[in-house]
């Protein structure tokens, strides 16, 4: 244990890409916790009079086509980046993890929940996703499940194909032929060598969550349009294209610089890992 | 012939992990080059080949083949001059040929280089005869997976001879394989430098196998050559205490003895390397003048030379 | 090797059973009677009735999926609520924009994605390499749509040079120059996924690179340039190409956001468009078709990818 937080612990040899990629998702989290300072107008403040207002003078980023202000929703859409991102690594690490290490230590349950992982491998992840949001109805909540579920499949893959190595390994081993209990092995032996592979993940499936509550706003499956998020406010703007460009601009560019700074976070968390896993993590 | 001198091989900006290594290999000689893991042996012989890699250079020495400075050369450099070969074989045979290959094209592809105008499947059914493999025509179009681990050491030696080397290295080319079978590829070793005339550098942590198969030693420790003499003496009156070491942890069967010996400490990492002598810290014969400074160079039986303060059987003015 | 693409086929059967069961149970997932669902609630019984027989809806669940199954396989696939044709058609009619869709785009990915992976691997640690390698990382960051969206606006609202949406059929009049209309939707559509098959390359050729047998290759004296095509590359694209079939599925994903924003009159808009009319039918079928595709594809790279690589036992 003592190894792995020196690992993470390494004075911060950072790449500047990957600080850059850090400083840009604290602004997220600071936009998130402070919208409504940060902000100078209310996400949903409708104005006909100033619609389509191209970028500067009171408003900074310019109006929608109901004359919101573009950059205050942009504050405010950070925070549902934020949610989906948290709540979709949330389920699929809850998930994921149970079924890839009792699926490991199992080997007739892992046989049946494996086969059950490939099948839902099987659909191409966003149908998987519209499949369940027409079971479940629209909403921010039910976008987390969906885009949690395709996760759900890779996170318990990864975790499975680790936890096997781990089992295979001759402390491990010892450890069981000592008469250590599956309890203890899963607690002293595979969790803590899996903190390292397990955050790669978690920034991989937070940065393509990003894209895939993106494309289901887009598809109007998404968030409802009463909530201001960086999806929506594309997806809104998509007829106004030729007339008002700068609207596709920003937030466009949120989702990008959050999706890629997440990718840089968790390439660069990847080279620092136990050279064994690294092939398993991310695509 | 191969003379190599004075030889420093360092990582990056690092330190060195090999220092002023100095040896010669005349053709039909077998010259054992021993050491535990880590003493720089096998970085030696990829510094030999051109086959360093990239994150290690060769900073100081040369080596010559038949009075040609090949020292900065990679392999097909050296095909482009024309100068001597150098051919190598590996440890892990299984790992070592191309799995997506037949072992003929693999031979046969070595032969293009080094012999443009021969036929290149009926060399490669030569060479397969050479080193006696058994149904050759048939074994070319195999794959290396099909083939045992000795057989595919065999294509190895094959695929090197292809390059109608001056010299071969082999680098624990038996450490991977069962005991009857090593024998086998030993003597078909011994048998190859003796007919063709050739020089072998064999790369071993095992004393052992060098006192059966090689004319001549070079003990290294911790990136440096601490003795060279031939087997006979090297054996009977080692001067360095740490040849002595290493022998004594080798198991005598006429021992009474159940307990081997052992080299008190472990060997020092690279940027670790005391002053002086590198194994003063473990020896028991060390004193103030091994700590610092360098290490005379002393002489024992005819071609006995070793670098030590206190040598064990020293005779005075060999 | 019989035994393999046996007992592979026989895996990939299996995968295809137990995902129809869960297409098929998809409909009754959905909250509420699914014909009310389906008709509005201002169907009239004699309606729901009519429609409750038809899809079978009265009999036991088991022999419902068996007639379910059983019907696609004789490639009926039930009928369209919205269009009152056959699934089939609906499918076939998007058939076309898809298939093609998808070829032009795995011809942008492999053209792309493959030889610019190995020059960044062969640059290892250059700044060609670390931009190429940020480039990647940065495309597989862009939503595709975003893209798209980007790409009418600068070659078609802007320069004109290329339609902006839509696609009539290459049997239709324009013939083979239809296919302009799908350049725009393809480049969008290979953006992220070039980018991954990019970083695979790389990744692969690098790995390869360290391989014991390519020091054997360097040890024969053959030139750099040699060893990197007979050695690396082949033993590097091997690894690529099993990646071939995942980036199939992935393109079918991202093809449905993809056609909506191109207008294309392709499977993918169509799913769409069902799940707004809930037109069930289509949506099961549309996806029964896809895994199958899918995994018939994911069939054909395994069994290849065994073919390329001898060390596998040829029984």
């Amino acid at each position: 244990m003592r190894q792995i937080l020196m690992i993470w612990a390494r004075p911060l040899a950072l790449r500047p890409m990957t600080a850059i990629g850090i400083a840009f998702l604290l602004l997220i989290v600071v936009f998130a916790a402070a919208s409504p300072w940060i902000a100078p107008y209310s996400p949903n403040e409708i104005d006909p009079v100033n619609r389509l207002l191209p970028p500067g003078g009171a408003h900074l980023l310019g109006t929608d086509h109901f004359g919101r202000d573009t950059f205050s929703r942009l504050v405010y859409g950070s925070r549902l980046a934020l949610l989906i991102g948290v709540g979709v690594v949330t389920f699929a690490l809850a998930s994921g993890v149970p079924i890839g290490i009792l699926s490991a230590l199992y080997p007739t349950l892992g046989k049946v929940l494996m086969r059950m992982v490939d099948v839902l491998m099987s659909f191409p992840s966003l149908l998987l996703a519209l499949g369940l949001i027409v079971i479940l109805g629209q909403g921010v909540f039910n976008a987390i499940l969906a885009i949690g579920l395709i996760y759900l499949t890779t996170t318990a893959r990864i975790v499975y194909g680790v936890a096997l190595r781990l089992k295979a390994e001759p402390y491990v081993e010892a450890a069981r032929s000592a008469g250590a209990g599956p309890w203890w092995i899963i607690t002293r032996h595979i969790l803590p060598n899996m903190i390292s592979p397990l955050l790669v993940q978690a920034s991989f499936v937070f940065a393509f969550a990003q894209l895939g509550a993106a494309s289901l706003d887009f598809l109007g499956l998404g968030a409802p349009p009463e909530i201001p998020s960086w999806g929506n406010m594309l997806a809104e703007s998509r007829i106004y294209i030729t007339r008002a460009s700068w609207l596709l601009i920003w937030p466009g560019l949120m989702i990008v610089l959050t999706a890629f700074s997440l990718n840089l976070v968790g390439d660069a968390l990847r080279d620092r890992m136990d050279p064994r896993f690294r092939k398993m993590v991310g695509k | 012939m191969l003379s190599v001198k004075d030889l420093v091989v360092s990582v990056g900006r690092g330190p060195d992990i090999v220092r002023n290594v100095s040896f010669r290999i005349e053709p039909g000689e077998i010259l054992g080059l021993v050491g535990e893991s880590g003493s720089g042996k096998s970085m030696t012989s990829l510094a030999l080949m051109g086959l360093l890699p990239p994150t290690l250079s060769i900073s100081g020495g040369s080596v010559m083949l038949d009075d040609t400075d090949i020292t900065y050369l990679a392999p097909y450099q050296r095909v482009r001059r024309n100068c001597g070969r150098v051919a190598m074989i590996f440890q892990e045979p299984m790992t070592s040929l191309n799995p997506v290959l037949r072992v003929g094209d693999q031979i046969e592809e070595a032969v293009q280089v080094h012999d443009p105008d021969a036929n290149a499947s009926a060399r490669a059914r030569e060479l397969l005869d050479l080193v006696r493999i058994p149904d050759a025509a048939h074994q070319l179009s195999a794959y290396p997976h099909e083939l045992s681990g000795g057989m595919r050491q065999r294509v190895m030696i094959a695929i090197a001879l292809a390059c109608r080397p001056r010299v071969l290295i082999a680098d624990e080319p038996t450490t991977a394989l069962d005991v009857t079978v090593q024998r086998q590829v030993l003597g078909l070793i011994r048998e190859l430098c003796d007919s063709l005339h050739m020089g072998v550098l064999f790369i071993t942590h095992d004393l052992g196998v060098v006192a059966q198969l090689a004319d001549r030693v070079a003990v290294m420790y911790a990136g440096e050559l601490m003795e060279t003499a031939d087997v006979g003496p090297l054996f009977r009156a080692p001067l360095h205490p740490y040849t002595a070491g290493l022998m004594a942890c080798l198991p005598n069967p006429e021992s009474d003895d159940p307990i081997m010996a052992t080299i008190p400490g472990s060997a020092p990492r690279p940027g670790e390397i005391p002053d002086g002598c590198p194994f003063a810290p473990r020896c028991d014969r060390a004193s103030a003048p091994c700590r610092s400074g360098l290490v005379p160079l002393v002489h024992g039986a005819p071609g006995q030379s070793a670098r030590c303060h206190f040598p064990l059987n020293e005779r005075a003015g060999a | 090797m019989g035994r393999y693409v046996i007992r592979r086929t026989g895996a990939a059967i299996a995968t295809l059973i137990a995902a129809s069961i869960v297409i098929f149970a998809f409909i009754h997932l959905i909250p509420g009677d699914p014909v009310y669902v389906m008709l509005g609630d201002g169907a009239t019984p004699d309606q729901v009735a009519a429609l409750r027989d038809k899809m079978g809806l009265d009999e036991p669940l088991v022999a419902q999926y068996l007639i379910w199954a059983g019907n696609a396989l004789q490639g009926d696939l039930g009928q369209s609520i919205f269009f009152e044709t056959p699934v089939t058609q609906v499918i076939l009619a998007g058939a076309e924009t898809s298939i093609l869709l998808a070829l032009i785009t795995m011809v942008w990915i492999i053209a792309f994605g493959v030889p610019v992976g190995i020059l960044a691997a062969i640059r290892q640690g250059t700044m060609i390499d670390q931009g190429l390698s940020g480039l990647a990382m940065l495309l597989a960051s862009v939503p595709t749509f975003w893209v798209g969206l980007y790409l009418i606006l600068i070659f078609a609202a802007g320069l004109g040079w290329l339609p902006s949406s839509g696609y009539p059929s290459i049997f239709e009049q324009g013939g083979l120059a239809n296919l302009s209309y799908l350049i725009l939707p393809s480049l969008a559509l290979a953006a992220p996924n070039a980018a991954l098959i990019l970083r695979l390359t790389r990744a692969s050729m690098l790995d390869v690179a360290r391989e014991d047998y390519v020091r054997t290759a360097r040890a024969k004296g053959i030139r750099p340039s040699r060893v990197v095509l007979r050695h690396i590359l082949r033993n590097a694209l091997l690894a690529v190409v099993s990646a071939f079939g995942f980036t199939f599925a992935a393109l079918i994903s991202e093809a449905v956001v993809t056609e909506t924003v191109f207008a294309l009159p392709g499977v993918g808009r169509t799913v769409v468009q069902s799940i707004m009319r809930r037109d069930y039918p289509v949506i099961q079928g549309v996806i029964l078709v896809i895994v199958c595709m899918f995994l018939v594809i994911n069939l054909i790279v395994d069994l290849s990818y065994r073919l390329l690589d001898p060390r596998v036992e040829l029984e």
